[in-house]
């Protein structure tokens, strides 16, 4: 099933302290963003002052004292992203992108409209318009499993209390739902029964032709944060700290009615839980605010695992005053996962972790991964993975396996989490050597793309075209891979030849 | 030489049918037409016989009824131009010589007066008395009044070069006959307004004739006839007949056929319009109908007049202007036709024909030339040239292909027929026509041999009081002759290089760092300037510091420093200075062997059928291989990476071969470089030859001169320019970070040179940014003029200028440093030596674009070899694929290092510019190093 991407909280709530308000975010134009981002020391300003820097020329945190971000110098060897191309029609913060199909996506975003690309030319192919406040929700439908017969629609929730089913071929607009008591902040496809799921306050179940099925009564004034589908007709919504497990009834021989069932509730976080994501048939896994990770089974919906002490990885912790002064409870919030078949992959405050689900621990982690907030990861093949921040920027990372050779020191910058206000102090060989043992596998960087200006809020990585972002700058940035872009170039331009019938092959 | 009259009449018998220009044959087309006296020595800009005209201008004339052949007016509309010419003398001549046997009356088989709608005639005609060749063109006008209702006419193009009116006929011909055109179409129009109006006044003189006939009848009522009766009918009957000539005669001018003002949607919808009044008056049998119709349906504003009955035919009646004559909407079009033509032909007819070349050439390489080429240039001349194009072949491009024909490179072109070719340099026209000084006294000056007071003149030069504000025209005196004969003796200074060439290799080196991608160097601190670099250009170091006052002390230092190896070259510094045109004659030759492609691409080698350079130009070979461009495709050996070898020291400069201009002073302040104190010596010295002053184009001549001055100031000033071009030349951004506008505009606009373009329309280049940069900056732009701002919201400037650092370079003019990536290969010394003997912004620019195309035509290569890119066979891999790319690029190319991602990244601009089918359409990518 198709993931529902939460990421935010919206609504009345009060918003935990350290969690900032998603408008709050950089504005376009102004560069220089609020919080612990960026700042220039001086020493960089004096552009080649004299200094021979080694080949990497990076911004520095301007908490410096903390733990360095790791960088990459420009000469990215193993990044094939080397061509950018920026997409702009958006006229606020971009949130969302779906997948269309092989070579389209589209995009949404607090403007309330959806625009459709094309991902290999960065062509705008369509603009939908038709909600006028934000989009809050958006997913295909059918789903992109089995999409080849039908026309594909999108659906849209959006703040002005409406979803919108659009063509997405011909950018019609097939139906539009206005009887909403509350915003619709996710939207669930339930592809074997051909229904879809809203998710507000209250949960509603509509089939294709948008026919009301059945609702919940009002669950919560939160609203429902993430909705996923687990088997035996169950889907589980995240609202605010619980977990509520319901079951669909669907029409049978005696009853033609649907209904909607609440099982049971999991109260087992402590905060509120930003992130809910099927992780295999086995399991799935949340993650909340202040950092508790549960992996659960899917059948009997009982805790097989937890994992909270992301800000506590290593057992011997002896610095804990100045642990608890810096983690703040946004260090450590989780606000995504992704998986393959060994890991769940975990965006956690800053930092990157991931957590093998056989050995049940933390094989690899990246503390600082980003200069802020990691708000949305993904796998590729290869066992590399994208993260992108708040901080503005993406990153490639790839796990590989740690090299147990005692002689060879860790770069610095990789687990010196544990040198704030004493740099010098964190090459202390026993803390590596722990460390090394704690987590058997690392997180190199390999690409920084580096182009948006403000927080990057999702992406999606497209096997033939490369990979797109969008950002709160409005923008949408298709990253191409140069050598593969240059080789089709340079096959459309012998096609043309070949067309102006002025290709003469040499003998 | 020729006795007058030497006439040469291409006067053709056929009526309309075939353009009388395309007959005889087109002159070699890329040969430069020889200077005669070469093997003379003598100098080929001096003026070839006492003319007493300073430049071309075209006169046109009348032969007057009532005086005789008449000058009428002069363009440009300025005494000097003709200073003491005998306008009178001259139309003379030119009137005489009409050819045409223009007929008009009564053709002896016609009851009625004949139209004869005669072909101009065109004539080449010398006056060696007067020092005056011209070539004329002869056209006759319709006029009522006039007898046998024509008004001939002529325009004629002066010029004081003989060779320039023939080899230049056809243009001049084409150019002309629209002019002609233009003129006849408003005439006709004219005349038949004229007409109408003489019809209306005969048809009234009918009627009232009619009436007082008809009132004699009345009184009269004896049966007889009185005289005055008599008298009368004989009116009315005259009256009726010349009704009857005047209709046909309306009839006859507006079936005119028109067929020749092709293109006009203006004329042909006037055409329209009159062949359906024609063929109303033809029809309406009734002279009363038709005159009731005129008189109340189309022209209700005229009243008739009573036409007496003998008008006589007298002398002192005033003849209408050439204005009356033709429709004011059309006057003024042939007018400005006349003034264009003027701009076009200005100039000596080698830089007209080089320019043709150039622009033939450079047509050739539809391809690739948007990459360097100043693309509205490029576009103006595709428009220009189609819409002469049709009937006429220019000799800019072979006779039986048009560009339309053949849009699509063939894919394996041989080398010979893609040869480099720098850029023209286009005759563009200038607006205004007055206000023209010519300071021709101050070459006198200039010739004569004092230095230190040449440079003191030169220094209040440099302070802006002479500039380039006025145009000072070099003009063949006694005294530039006599200076001749020393400089013939220089032209052997432009071979001893060699040494410093190796040495200047070692600089360079010293200035890379290898350890590094940041490249890194101070320039304002001399310890980091190289012996040997200081030795030769003292001046380029002290300027550095010293303000304008003591830009002499550098002169005096600089000639001072003169050590002997050396001395050619000081020299040669000095007597820039004096010589104004003698060195050009040792130069052409030497340049076209630097223009030879080293290319040797042995697998390339099919010849393009169609080619035109291929076949080298004949006519003036076999006179003087000195002074021929030679587009032959030889190998020359690619190891020749300087640019002093192939360049010699004295450079043409080619604004200098045109004719006077005049220059708007005020234009352009931020080209020039009269404010700033970071000119040298050693290029503004150059820049102060007489020559200089010449005003070029409306800008873009003269911004490519002071764009290339500037370059070459920035080459010679800055250690690391080779690395700051490669960003350029590779795609990179590149960030000139500095605080005074000025400063930061000069060197944008210097640095654009080296900058590709992404398509015709847009040019990647933005002069001043105070905002701090996006993404989508860099992507639209590659080379970018930055404000640095010292307050808190520049640190936002900067702070981007870092997140994108991956993106970009950064050359910072406050602190004159460059962080960039590591250069290390041989293209950018060869395109941008700093110790470059080129002195003038102008040959430097050319330079540059001869280097920038030889580039070109290796992207182009590279692009378009099939197997490079493609696999041959399903086996091949892409590792295979890559490994044949880099071999390509480093064996046949010859390309080294970093010079790959030049080619590589060139070769991607032309994918997207030939897949795209109208250019422009996509988004340009941003491109990361790493590729």
């Amino acid at each position: 099933a198709r993931r529902t991407i939460v990421k935010e909280v919206w609504g009345p709530v009060a918003l935990p302290s350290g969690v900032t308000n998603p408008k709050s975010r950089l504005v376009p134009g102004s560069p220089h963003p609020p919080g612990p981002k960026f700042l220039l020391l001086q020493g960089h300003l004096e552009l080649g002052s004299g200094l021979r820097r080694s080949n990497s020329w990076t911004c520095c945190p301007c908490i410096s004292q903390k733990s360095p971000l790791q960088t990459i110098g420009e000469e990215q060897t193993q990044n094939p992203y080397t061509e950018l191309l920026v997409l702009k029609a958006h006229h606020d913060i971009v949130r969302f992108l779906v997948q269309l199909d092989e070579y389209r996506f589209a995009s949404a975003g607090d403007d309330g409209i959806v625009v459709v690309w094309n991902a290999q030319t960065g062509e705008k192919l369509l603009e939908l318009n038709g909600h006028t406040q934000k989009i809050t929700a958006i997913i295909t439908f059918p789903s992109l499993e089995v999409c080849e017969e039908k026309t594909q629609l999108i659906l849209t929730a959006s703040a002005d209390r409406t979803v919108i089913v659009w063509d997405c071929d011909t950018g019609r607009q097939v139906q539009k739902v206005s009887c909403f008591q509350s915003t619709v902040k996710c939207l669930i496809v339930l592809q074997r029964l051909d229904i879809w799921l809203s998710g507000g306050n209250d949960l509603c179940v509509w089939n294709r032709k948008l026919d009301l099925l059945c609702k919940t009564s009002h669950l919560s004034d939160t609203g429902i944060s993430a909705l996923i589908e687990i088997p035996k007709n169950c889907v589980v919504a995240a609202v605010g700290k619980e977990l509520i497990i319901f079951r669909l009834v669907t029409p049978t021989g005696e009853s033609l009615e649907w209904d909607i069932l609440e099982i049971k509730r999991l109260l087992d976080h402590q905060d509120n839980i930003l992130s809910l994501v099927n992780v295999n048939d086995l399991s799935f896994v949340t993650g909340s605010h202040v950092g508790e990770m549960i992996i659960w089974n899917i059948l009997d919906w009982t805790v097989q695992a937890r994992e909270c002490n992301f800000w506590d990885p290593s057992p011997q912790l002896d610095t804990q005053q100045e642990i608890k002064l810096c983690q703040k409870p946004n260090d450590i919030s989780i606000h995504h996962f992704t998986w393959d078949e060994e890991n769940v992959f975990a965006a956690v405050g800053r930092g990157l972790y991931v957590y093998n689900l056989q050995m049940k621990r933390v094989i690899a982690c990246q503390k600082t991964a980003h200069d802020s907030s990691v708000l949305h990861i993904a796998k590729l093949p290869n066992r590399q993975l994208i993260s992108c921040s708040e901080d503005g920027s993406v990153r490639i990372w790839e796990l590989r396996e740690k090299q147990q050779l005692a002689a060879e020191p860790v770069p610095t910058g990789f687990f010196n989490m544990w040198g704030f206000g004493r740099v010098n102090k964190q090459a202390s060989q026993p803390v590596k050597k722990q460390q090394e043992n704690a987590t058997p596998c690392s997180l190199e960087l390999i690409g920084d793309l580096i182009g948006h200006s403000s927080s990057v809020e999702m992406f999606l990585y497209f096997e033939d075209h490369g990979v797109v972002t969008c950002s709160a700058d409005h923008l949408i940035i298709l990253w191409k891979n140069g050598e593969r872009e240059s080789g089709l170039r340079s096959l459309k331009l012998f096609q043309k030849l070949e067309e102006n019938g002025d290709l003469h092959l040499a003998v | 030489m020729i006795s007058a009259p030497d006439v040469v009449a291409f006067t053709k018998e056929e009526e309309y049918e075939e353009e009388p220009y395309n007959e005889p044959a087109l002159p070699e087309e890329y040969s430069v037409p020889l200077f005669p006296f070469a093997s003379q020595g003598a100098n080929p800009w001096s003026k070839l016989s006492g003319a007493k005209f300073s430049r071309d201008f075209i006169l046109i004339s009348e032969f007057s009824e009532q005086v005789g052949p008449q000058p009428l007016l002069t363009i440009p509309n300025d005494t000097k131009v003709f200073g003491t010419f005998d306008l009178n003398y001259f139309s003379l001549r030119i009137m005489s010589v009409d050819y045409q046997a223009s007929f008009v009356g009564h053709p002896p088989g016609s009851a009625y007066p004949k139209l004869n709608f005669v072909e101009d005639s065109k004539v080449v005609l010398g006056d060696s008395k007067e020092g005056a060749f011209a070539y004329v063109h002869h056209l006759t006008l319709y006029d009522l009044e006039a007898r046998g209702f024509v008004r001939p006419f002529c325009m004629a193009y002066i010029s004081a070069d003989q060779h320039k009116i023939m080899q230049q006929f056809q243009e001049l011909s084409a150019e002309f006959s629209k002019a002609s055109e233009c003129l006849k179409t408003g005439n006709r129009k004219a005349f038949a307004g004229e007409l109408e109006k003489k019809l209306k006044d005969l048809d009234y003189t009918r009627t009232v004739l009619h009436t007082e006939t008809e009132i004699q009848k009345k009184a009269n009522d004896k049966g007889f006839y009185s005289s005055q009766a008599i008298e009368k009918a004989n009116e009315l009957a005259s009256v009726e007949k010349s009704i009857i000539e005047h209709q046909d005669l309306l009839k006859q001018i507006r079936s005119y056929p028109h067929r020749k003002s092709k293109g006009s949607a203006l004329c042909s919808a006037e055409t329209q319009h009159a062949q359906d009044q024609a063929d109303q008056v033809a029809t309406t049998s009734n002279p009363d109908e038709s005159a009731d119709a005129d008189l109340y349906t189309r022209r209700p504003a005229y009243t008739p007049k009573l036409i007496k009955a003998k008008s006589t035919k007298c002398f002192d009646k005033k003849l209408k202007t050439l204005e009356e004559l033709c429709d004011t909407e059309y006057f003024t079009q042939t007018l400005a036709q006349l003034s264009h033509i003027e701009h076009m032909f200005r100039g000596d007819l080698c830089y007209l024909l080089t320019s043709q070349i150039d622009r033939a050439l450079l047509k050739q390489q539809h391809i690739t030339n948007f990459l360097f080429e100043d693309f509205v240039e490029v576009d103006d001349r595709m428009v220009e040239k189609q819409e002469s194009a049709p009937p006429k072949p220019s000799p800019g491009r072979p006779p039986s292909r048009s560009l339309d024909e053949c849009p699509i490179p063939q894919v394996f072109v041989s080398v010979g027929s893609y040869k480099s070719s720098v850029e023209s340099v286009p005759i563009k026209m200038e607006q205004e026509l007055g206000d023209e000084e010519y300071k021709e006294v101050e070459v006198t000056e200039l010739s004569s041999f004092d230095p230190q007071e040449n440079l003191d003149c030169l220094d209040m030069d440099m302070k802006g009081s002479i500039s380039s504000g006025e145009s000072i025209e070099v003009l063949g005196t006694e005294k530039s002759t006599s200076v001749l004969s020393k400089s013939d003796s220089q032209a052997s200074l432009t071979v001893p290089l060699s040494p410093q060439v190796v040495r200047s290799k070692a600089v360079s080196h010293r200035t890379i760092s290898e350890d590094s991608i940041e490249v890194l160097s101070t320039c304002p601190s001399e310890a980091l300037i190289p012996d040997d670099f200081k030795a030769s250009y003292p001046s380029a170091i002290n300027e550095e510091e010293s303000s304008y006052a003591d830009d002499s002390e550098g002169a005096i230092h600089f000639q001072a420093s003169i050590s002997p190896p050396e001395l050619g070259e000081a020299e040669e510094g000095s007597l820039e200075n004096t010589l104004s045109q003698t060195d050009s004659s040792c130069c052409i030759g030497k340049e076209s062997d630097s223009l030879r492609v080293p290319l040797s691409t042995p697998a390339h080698t099919h010849s393009d059928p169609d080619g035109v350079v291929s076949s080298p130009p004949q006519r003036y070979r076999q006179k003087d291989q000195g002074f021929h461009v030679d587009f032959a495709g030889e190998n020359a050996s690619p190891s020749r990476d300087n640019s002093s070898e192939g360049f010699p020291a004295f450079e043409l400069d080619p604004s200098r071969l045109l004719a006077s201009r005049d220059v708007s002073k005020t234009s352009l302040d931020n080209y020039s470089d009269t404010t700033s104190n970071m000119s040298s010596i050693a290029s503004t010295s150059s820049d102060r030859t007489p020559s200089s002053a010449h005003p070029t184009g409306p800008s873009s001549e003269r911004h490519k001169k002071r764009a290339g001055q500037n370059a070459l100031k920035f080459i010679r000033q800055y250690p690391f320019a080779h690395p700051a071009i490669y960003s350029l030349l590779s795609g990179r951004t590149l960030v000139v970070l500095g605080e005074d506008e000025a400063i930061v505009r000069k060197l944008v606009t210097a640095l654009s040179i080296f900058v590709p373009n992404h398509s015709r329309h847009a040019k990647p280049v933005k002069h001043w940014v105070s905002s701090p940069l996006h993404i989508t900056d860099f992507q639209k732009w590659k080379l970018i003029g930055l404000q640095r701002v010292t307050s808190p919201a520049g640190a936002g400037t900067l702070h981007t200028l870092s997140r994108y650092s991956r993106y970009t370079s950064i050359l910072d003019l406050d602190s004159k440093t460059l962080r960039c990536p590591l250069y290390r290969g041989a293209l950018v010394p060869r395109l941008a030596d700093h110790r470059t003997h080129i002195k003038r912004g102008s040959t430097y620019y050319l330079h540059v674009q001869s280097v920038l195309t030889q580039l070109c035509s290796k992207a182009f290569l590279y692009t378009f070899c099939h197997h490079l890119h493609l696999p041959a066979h399903d086996r091949e891999t892409e590792e295979l694929l890559a490994s044949r790319r880099a071999s390509f690029l480093k064996l046949n190319l010859g390309l080294v290092n970093e010079d790959m991602k030049v080619v590589q990244y060139l070769a991607e601009l032309l994918k997207l510019h030939y897949v795209q089918e109208p250019p422009g359409t996509g988004h340009p990518t941003l491109r990361p190093p790493g590729t």
